[in-house]
């Protein structure tokens, strides 16, 4: 796998509804759509939030396979969830099965189910977020939302900035580390083989060259900034302007609706 | 001649599957002989750094072959290995790629990947140095210390102590002096001729190429449209300009002479074809003025 094919945090350009909304309507929506996810307690609530999702996933066109692919790297701590919550979920009626110190019962697979079916549920939708906006976007709408907390001293502007720069980097980083990889390979270099040890020193022929583009990316930026008299947040206006229509604020009675919903279904007490 | 590198029907397709996907070389059937000089021209996105990368398989083709020496680089592990020693490829700025505490240690880092042994990696080390200019006691220095021509000879002296019999050139000259331009280029060319190495440049400086290459190769959306010595490929004046390459400025001098009507032959590329041609033109002979030949070279 090529270092490129990460896709934590890739946009996928679009001009879909899910793509056209304001980016804090759907900041809101994802945390609308997590509370829903914890208020759920029965198989009716992690339907409609199933449904609710593939709906998202559908309208948007990223396709399932590109947040199946998003998914590859927390295979593994869904399945040490699942089986830690099957052992260890203690039960009122008969034990499925018992072995060695374990026990299973049927609240163990009923929580290890719905456990999985969470943070699954929960990780597509963020990417989703992360997938039908840029990440400038993303990084504009967390300093509005959080713009209140410049009341208490909080520099709101300094840390979207740091962020955005952070993100703005990370595919140039990987580019670069594509690059450098690719060069000290032509020379012979194996990153593959070999134990932990050698594996590790194996990677002095990549960091090295890495740490000192960056670095000297980093200087080349706070130049390039400052001669463009970059001083902070004060006074500071924006190219694109945010601004809420109609539709995000239909989306966000949506995301209001879909926790009111799931609370309801709560009390119809099946499974 | 022998062909050393060759492609069949090479097809590489950039993040298959995704809304990024992207045909980066369609079928391309390219040869690179035994010896030969060879230049590889194409614009920025044309898939020219996507081919090179194929020939020693730093990237594995979507569909196609990639012979070297007539052997399939993909038949095995050990294929794959002996093709990335025996072709070298010098990345684009592959000073950027240094990282060893001294220039001895970072060109030695390619021939001790190759299993040598400590003597042959020291003669190995201090021959490449020697072709690309570098003095002995710069060995014990750090690569950060130099300049930036020197930081990339050292980074090139690094594959060719590698011996390879094809050595690849990614844009070597890019962001350098005239100088500077000059020293690399002529180490390559001893390269080339101690070791009769192939030599493949990849470069869009059109003025270059035709002084250096013996053959061009050009490359466009992913395909080969044409391919021949310079004077065959600077011929195609308008598709050039098409693809957004140009000609030499002489080319194009002589192209607009001949379209204006002067008796001119049309397919010069240098500067001293240029001379020979305009003196043809007048009715001179070229060889009753060696005097001006040298003074014009100065002024070159």
């Amino acid at each position: 796998m090529a270092l490129k094919d990460i896709t934590l945090g890739q946009y996928f350009p679009g001009d879909t509804i899910l793509h056209r909304l304001d980016p804090r309507t759907k900041i809101l929506m994802v945390v609308f759509y997590i509370v829903a996810l914890f208020v759920a307690r029965n198989a009716l609530g992690y339907a409609l939030m199933g449904v609710v999702l593939t709906a998202a996933i559908q309208v948007s066109r990223v396709g399932f396979k590109a947040i199946r692919r998003g998914m590859k790297p927390v295979y593994i701590i869904i399945v040490f969830t699942a089986v830690l919550n099957v052992l260890y979920t203690p039960g009122q009626g008969e034990p499925l099965v018992t072995f060695w110190i374990f026990t299973i019962y049927y609240e163990g697979i009923r929580t290890a189910i719905f456990m999985v079916l969470r943070i699954t549920m929960l990780i597509s939708c963020t990417f989703l977020l992360t997938y039908t906006t840029s990440p400038i976007m993303l990084t504009d709408a967390l300093e509005r939302l959080l713009g209140p907390l410049k009341k208490i001293k909080v520099p709101v502007h300094e840390l979207a900035m740091m962020m955005s720069i952070a993100l703005r980097f990370i595919p140039i980083l990987i580019e670069e580390t594509d690059k450098i990889m690719a060069a000290q390979k032509a020379r012979g270099a194996d990153f593959e083989t070999g134990n932990l040890i050698q594996k590790a020193k194996a990677l002095i022929p990549l960091l090295v060259p890495l740490f000192i583009s960056a670095f000297r990316r980093a200087d080349e930026l706070a130049v390039a900034m400052e001669c463009r008299c970059y001083h902070g947040g004060e006074g500071r206006t924006r190219l694109r302007q945010l601004k809420y229509q109609g539709r995000d604020i239909w989306a966000l009675c949506l995301g209001f609706g879909l926790c009111v919903s799931v609370f309801l279904l709560n009390h119809l007490g099946v499974f | 001649m022998e062909p050393i590198i060759q492609t069949q029907q090479l097809t590489h397709i950039y993040s298959a599957g995704t809304p990024f996907q992207h045909v980066a070389l369609d079928s391309v059937d390219f040869v690179a002989y035994q010896g030969e000089y060879l230049g590889v021209i194409g614009h920025t996105g044309s898939g020219k750094s996507t081919l090179i990368q194929h020939l020693n398989g730093l990237l594995k083709p979507t569909s196609g072959q990639v012979l070297v020496a007539g052997k399939d680089i993909w038949e095995s592990k050990e294929a794959t290995r002996q093709a990335r020693f025996q072709v070298g490829l010098v990345f684009q700025y592959p000073e950027y790629q240094l990282f060893e505490e001294t220039v001895y240690k970072d060109i030695a880092f390619g021939p001790k990947n190759m299993g040598l042994d400590e003597t042959e990696v020291d003669r190995r080390v201090r021959q490449a140095a020697e072709f690309v200019g570098l003095r002995q006691d710069q060995l014990d220095h750090s690569p950060f210390e130099l300049s930036g021509g020197q930081k990339r000879r050292v980074a090139i002296a690094g594959v060719i102590a590698m011996e390879p019999a094809v050595l690849i050139l990614d844009e070597p000259t890019a962001g350098l002096d005239p100088v500077g331009v000059e020293q690399i280029l002529g180490n390559i060319q001893d390269y080339h001729k101690a070791k009769n190495a192939t030599i493949i440049i990849v470069s869009h400086s059109m003025e270059q190429m035709a002084r250096t290459a013996d053959r061009l190769v050009v490359i466009n959306d992913g395909r080969i449209p044409f391919s021949g010595t310079p004077r065959e490929v600077f011929s195609h004046v308008e598709e050039l300009e098409e693809m957004g390459l140009g000609v030499p400025q002489m080319t194009r001098v002589f192209h607009r002479l001949k379209a204006m009507g002067a008796p001119v032959d049309d397919t010069v590329y240098t500067v001293e074809q240029a001379k020979a041609a305009i003196l043809t033109a007048l009715g001179q002979s070229p060889r009753s003025t060696r005097t001006v030949s040298s003074d014009e070279k100065g002024a070159v």
